[in-house]
């Protein structure tokens, strides 16, 4: 059977779609046994443990649970709106994975293997997405027409609205230094002396403004305040129940998912290797160069899950006033600082 | 293809204009609003506009229309009374919108043939990209305008802090 | 291949959807909303012109509108819960006094 170009186009880009949303719901799902058990060994206990061999299949009883539990609809709801929030919020969280690189250059027949798309303006759209993930939140607090689910949703708006200037304005030092937005620029930037050459190093501020900033972006601890649940039940989601809070529960991970795969392209060189010459360009032949760097991606992202985890286990949550005075008052300024520094030396040696 | 593309954000974005219209509670029309702008979105990129695709989301439905949400929130703000004003609306402001439409779109479509086509993703200059283009033009020429809104925007920003504080 | 006119007729209609909204609705910030429409469609046609003379002046021209966009939002929304607090309501036709 002979296919034009344009029908191994089509069929390339489902089947890439297919296979990432695939992996990253296994990732979402793995990501929350990772933190039960990584929190439960801090905390000098087992975690999951019961289900299958160290408790592995605890994601699919999970799973099950969910999917399988009435998924009660409270009366004084506004329904259509009810609805629609957690969709919004999971679909927002999954979108962006969309003009993520995961590997090298490697293409079939002009259709790129290792990225859904690569734009031009990758990085503007990831930010663009994430902007439009305040929605879910912001209409799952309104219809659920309850205090706490108001309360937590308003919370969350202004905190995601607050730091997204200072996530947006961390990212512009890095942006300055490609002199591109395309992801792919990005990384190649990057990737000429190995872990030498990352953005971690002249960006060290921009990489700890964005830390904070993506942390209170994916309302995760220490900036958890919209479900702080000594104060606010849950939060915004109190009101969902079955599947419809699965969908909230996926986002959030998904969203720390997208947040250390942005990291890892923006700061440590996205699937480049970290040894850089020491380890010659076409080692073990045509399809161990294809793999590496999506093993080094991979375990990039791991230490960014990872860490997220230790940060929860470890930092207590702030005070609402102390969250938003954090991120007007000094990560703002520092964001502006850190870009004022970058372009100058830029000006002067690049 | 690109004509698929245009006329499913087209109609996308007609419909949500039209819902804007007709719903009766706010929250729903600001829904609609931000379908209109990411079909927008859309659309700009394929004029060529890959900056102002993105910027339209960022800025219209990440900020301002998430700002509106907020207002509607914090205001509580149900669903809209008739009233005798209203009417008046209708009578007389239907027909001379419909007549707007059509005078606008009459001249459009007259002059087909002077304004030519568009290419997907269409390069304006050659230039290396889209923003490099605008950022070279407004960095140059347009240098006092940039700066000018910045200070317009401060302005609003101290307008805005004025205004909704509570007087003590 | 889209011939410019369809994007520019879009645009019109558009446009007058937002005057109408703008006549009709009662609510001041549903009011708002339909200018925020009618200025999305002005930017449509920018875009498309600047499309047709190949030159970036009309992007340009979009970037200054969402800024003032943005601003006039702000502001304006100010004066919406300003009115809201004094007067506890919403209607256009009963924000007829000029003071209390």
């Amino acid at each position: 059977m002979h296919l034009s170009n344009f029908q191994i186009f089509l069929l390339l880009t489902v089947l890439k779609i297919v296979v990432v949303l695939l992996v990253t719901l296994t990732a979402v799902a793995y990501t929350v046994l990772l933190e039960r058990k990584v929190i439960g060994l801090i905390q000098n206990r087992w975690g999951p443990s019961r289900t299958g061999p160290f408790g592995l299949l605890q994601p699919l009883a999970d799973g099950i649970k969910l999917f399988l539990k009435e998924d009660l609809m409270p009366l004084a709801v506004e329904r259509p709106l009810f609805v629609i929030a957690p969709m919004i919020a999971l679909s927002c969280a999954l979108v962006s994975i969309a003009v993520v690189p995961f590997g090298n250059v490697f293409t079939y027949r002009g259709v790129s293997l290792f990225e859904i798309s690569d734009i031009n303006i990758g990085l503007l759209v990831i930010l663009g997405i994430t902007s439009i993930g305040v929605y879910g939140i912001a209409l799952s607090g309104w219809s659920s027409n309850n205090k706490y689910s108001l309360l937590g949703s308003l919370r969350a708006s202004a905190q995601v609205i607050s730091y997204e200037l200072a996530l947006g304005l961390s990212l512009v030092g890095v942006v300055l230094r490609a002199g591109s937005l395309r992801l792919r620029d990005i990384v190649n930037s990057q990737a000429h002396h190995g872990a030498l050459s990352w953005n971690i190093l002249p960006q060290f501020f921009g990489f700890f403004i964005y830390l904070m900033a993506a942390y209170a972006e994916t309302n995760r601890a220490p900036f958890d305040l919209p479900e702080a649940e000594s104060e606010l039940v849950a939060g915004y989601h109190t009101e969902y129940s079955s599947m419809k809070f699965a969908m909230f529960f996926m986002a959030e991970y998904a969203n720390m998912i997208t947040v250390a795969c942005v990291a890892t392209l923006m700061f440590f060189g996205g699937a480049s290797s970290p040894l850089g010459h020491l380890l010659p360009e076409t080692f073990g032949g045509r399809f161990l160069t294809a793999v590496f760097p999506i093993l080094w991606f991979v375990v990039k992202i791991f230490a960014f899950i990872f860490l997220y985890i230790w940060v929860r286990s470890t930092l207590p949550r702030f005070r609402y006033d102390q969250l938003m005075s954090f991120g007007w008052k000094w990560l703002l300024p520092l964001a502006m600082v850190n870009i004022l520094i970058t372009s100058l030396v830029l000006a002067f040696h690049g | 293809m690109q004509l698929a593309l245009f006329l499913i954000f087209a109609v996308l974005c007609v419909l949500g204009a039209l819902n804007l219209l007709l719903q009766r509670s706010p929250i729903n029309s600001a829904l609609s609003l931000v379908v209109v702008m990411l079909s927008l979105a859309v659309i700009y990129w394929t004029l060529g506009a890959e900056f102002l695709a993105a910027a339209q989301v960022i800025v219209y439905s990440g900020a301002i229309m998430v700002l509106f949400t907020f207002v509607i929130m914090l205001l509580n703000a149900g669903e809209e009374v008739k009233t005798r004003g209203s009417k008046v609306a209708y009578i007389v402001g239907v027909p001379a919108v419909l007549c707007v439409a059509a005078l606008l779109s009459y001249t459009f479509l007259h002059e087909r043939a002077a304004l030519g086509y568009a290419n997907l993703g269409g390069r304006l200059n050659d230039g290396a990209s889209n923003m490099a283009e605008l950022s070279k033009v407004l960095f140059t020429d347009l240098l006092l305008p940039f700066e000018v809104t910045s200070i317009l925007i401060l302005v609003a920003i101290l307008g805005a802090v004025v205004l909704a504080r509570k007087d003590n | 291949m889209v011939p410019i006119p369809y994007y520019l007729v879009l645009a019109a209609l558009l446009f007058s959807i937002g005057i109408g909204a703008f006549l009709i609705k009662r609510n001041i910030i549903t009011v708002f909303m339909s200018i925020e429409l009618m200025l999305n469609a002005v930017n449509l046609t920018f875009v498309a012109f600047s499309h047709v003379h190949r030159a970036v002046q009309g992007q340009i021209f979009v970037f200054f509108v969402m800024v003032v966009a943005a601003a006039e939002a702000a502001v304006g929304l100010a004066i919406i819960i300003a009115i809201f607090r004094a007067r506890q309501t919403l209607d256009v036709d009963s924000i007829n006094l000029m003071k209390n």
